[in-house]
């Protein structure tokens, strides 16, 4: 075996620059694919934060008459008395934060402009909510009894070119079916860099939502936050109630979760293409190397080498390529993953609906994406060193000899 | 003891729709202890009889036994296990793996049959000191001349203590003053350790070392002088 590899290793360094070439190949399709499988890593577990945190919780109550299609705020649909459900809820020990949202739907407008918006009651003081202070960009953030002050996004603020302390027109549509507006004054400008979110998402006090919409002490859900989100099958459980349903942030993110599912797959597919191509160029290589060394796969064949022998020795030749080409692609595709860790890139607002993506992604690079892309590789190098292996293995040492 | 028969063998190679006869129905019997050239103008066969003798090739028609047993119907995998327990190779060019060393290219048919690697030393350095290269030991085959190299490639087939030698034109790539060195040591080795050597070559100096020459032509044994 030593012999093996002291061959393969020495028969490797007679064309250094195109042994270097192939491992490189192999370096730069595997870092490209461990910086793509860290991309969409971090899009994936960028957007399901994103979306537990704004948008579904790791849990919600609901009225068991409660469509999230229609909002509607008829009491029926509503929970009544939340406070009592909190109390419950957050005397579980896995829940870290419990908080009523009243949410409605409604109309902001200002001189030409108008817009439709979902407008958020809240309890600003809730720990839950802190996302929200946390991106307050100009103003201050709304306190429970303002009866007055909203607070709104950056891009809907741009859009309407709107200032703290100005004062916009809002519409909404009331618990008894009809609708109501009033002027209310922008307190706060606040950002989650989701331009999808902050564009159609207008938040008020919990207690002001109520009066305004005519939903009495109701919230629409209680938005409930754990330690660890796969503790939510449990806590669900925990929660019992006749006419209240919990639903967990996976059912409520089907759609990132099976986008989750598909990303997996489409990654499958393009490991597989580009490794492809590199094991194209390992192929092409160990190919010319085993019609350069005939005459010598001739002499090893007279002196008694076996047809196995020879195939494990450009199997193993195509091993240290793959090696080297593995180790220089997790550096370098290591460093670029970390450098799209710490700083991202800008995409924008990607205009998917049912997720929440951030502006930025943030590259998010798995331990089992690396290991699963090592073993890929390995694999696929060793399928493309088969040819010329056999190839070798198979020539007959008389014509071997004669080059 | 007959170390290698040939039994009326043929040759015959395709090129296309042309047939080309390189041996004809050769008998042949070589004995141990035999120091055989098979001599004969350029194309009259030399170097495919000793190719089905050193069961590289097969013949057409006919058969080959090497030590008695009958190799014709031997596979790819049990022709090369015969060669690696039985026969020693020396070729026209100056057949090293140009990645290994001396010493490492005379190891290689003993780490192929398996040897240890105590004994293998041993016998490594007992065939570079039967040819005269010890101080050579370590140098890669660019790093040696051609009678050096020849020389490498004698101790590497003497290495298995093969009941057979095979050397095609040994002689052929080196000057006067090389090809007397490996001829004295072929010689010498024949003499001391009694191994069969059977040369194919067509030059009168080397034939003169020979004990028995047989000479071919056309694809036929036109005389076997002893």
């Amino acid at each position: 075996m030593t012999q093996l590899f002291k061959m393969a290793f020495r028969d490797l360094g007679r064309n250094k620059r195109r042994t270097l070439l192939s491992a490189l190949a192999v370096s730069v399709g595997m870092s490209l694919l461990l910086l793509m499988a860290s991309v969409v890593a971090g899009e994936m577990r960028g957007a399901l934060q994103n979306t537990i945190q704004l948008q579904s919780g790791h849990l919600q109550i609901r009225s068991v008459n409660y469509d999230e299609n229609k909002i509607s705020l008829k009491w029926d649909d509503l929970i009544a008395n939340p406070q009592g459900v909190i109390a419950q809820v957050k005397a579980l020990p896995q829940v870290t934060d419990a908080t009523p949202r009243l949410i409605a739907s409604g109309i902001v407008s200002r001189g030409e402009n108008s817009r439709g918006v979902q407008l958020i009651g809240i309890d600003p003081s809730a720990p839950a909510n802190q996302v929200f202070r946390a991106g307050l960009l100009e103003g201050a953030f709304i306190a429970a009894d303002d009866r007055e002050g909203i607070m709104i996004g950056k891009p809907l603020a741009q859009k309407f070119d709107l200032k703290v302390g100005d004062t916009v027109s809002l519409l909404v549509n009331k618990s008894e079916g009809d609708v109501d507006e009033q002027l209310v004054i922008v307190r706060g400008i606040y950002t989650t860099n989701t331009t999808s979110y902050d564009e159609s998402t207008v938040f008020m006090p919990l207690a002001k939502a109520q009066v305004f919409t005519g939903a009495g002490d109701h919230a629409t859900i209680i938005f409930i936050l754990l330690q660890d989100r796969e503790l939510a099958d449990v806590v669900a459980a925990a929660i019992q109630s006749s006419n209240l349903q919990t639903v967990t942030w996976r059912g409520m993110n089907k759609m990132v979760v099976q986008f989750e599912d598909f990303a997996g797959a489409y990654m499958v597919v393009l490991y597989l293409i580009v490794l492809g191509i590199t094991a194209t160029v390992v192929t092409n290589t160990l190919v010319m190397a085993v019609f350069e060394r005939t005459r010598e796969i001739g002499i090893l064949s007279a002196i008694g080498m076996k047809g196995g022998r020879i195939m494990a020795q450009f199997l193993v030749e195509g091993a240290l390529i793959a090696t080297g080409g593995i180790i220089g692609g997790l550096i370098l595709g290591g460093m670029l993953s970390m450098y799209f860790a710490k700083y991202g890139f800008y995409v924008g607002d990607m205009g998917l609906t049912g997720m929440l993506m951030g502006d930025q992604i943030y590259a998010y690079l798995t331990l089992n994406d690396a290991i699963y892309l090592t073993v890929t590789a390995y694999v696929v190098t060793l399928i493309a060193s088969l040819y010329p292996a056999t190839l070798a293995a198979r020539m007959e040492p008389v014509e071997a000899l004669h080059g | 003891m007959e170390v290698a028969k040939v039994v009326n063998a043929t040759r015959v190679f395709k090129i296309g729709q042309m047939e080309t006869h390189a041996l004809r129905g050769v008998e042949l019997s070589i004995q141990s202890g035999e120091f055989t050239a098979l001599v004969g103008p350029s194309g009259s066969g030399k170097t495919t009889l000793l190719q089905l003798i050193g069961l590289l090739d097969q013949p057409t028609t006919g058969s080959v036994s090497i030590n008695g047993k009958e190799a014709t119907r031997l596979t790819r995998n049990q022709r090369a296990d015969l060669r690696r327990g039985a026969i020693g190779f020396i070729f026209q060019f100056f057949a090293l793996i140009p990645t290994l060393t001396a010493y490492e290219n005379v190891e290689m048919p003993l780490l192929l049959n398996g040897m240890k690697p105590a004994e293998r030393k041993i016998r490594v350095n007992e065939m570079m000191a039967a040819v005269g290269l010890m101080d050579r030991a370590h140098h890669r085959p660019d790093q040696l001349s051609g009678g050096q190299q020849q020389r490498v490639a004698v101790a590497r087939a003497l290495s298995i203590n093969p009941s057979l030698v095979l050397a095609d034109e040994p002689t052929a790539n080196l000057d006067t003053e090389n090809g007397k060195q490996v001829m004295d040591i072929m010689q010498k080795l024949n003499k001391e350790t009694g191994v069969t050597f059977v040369f194919a070559t067509h030059d009168p100096r080397v034939i003169s070392y020979a004990k028995r020459v047989v000479t071919l032509e056309d694809g036929l044994i036109v005389k076997d002088a002893r």
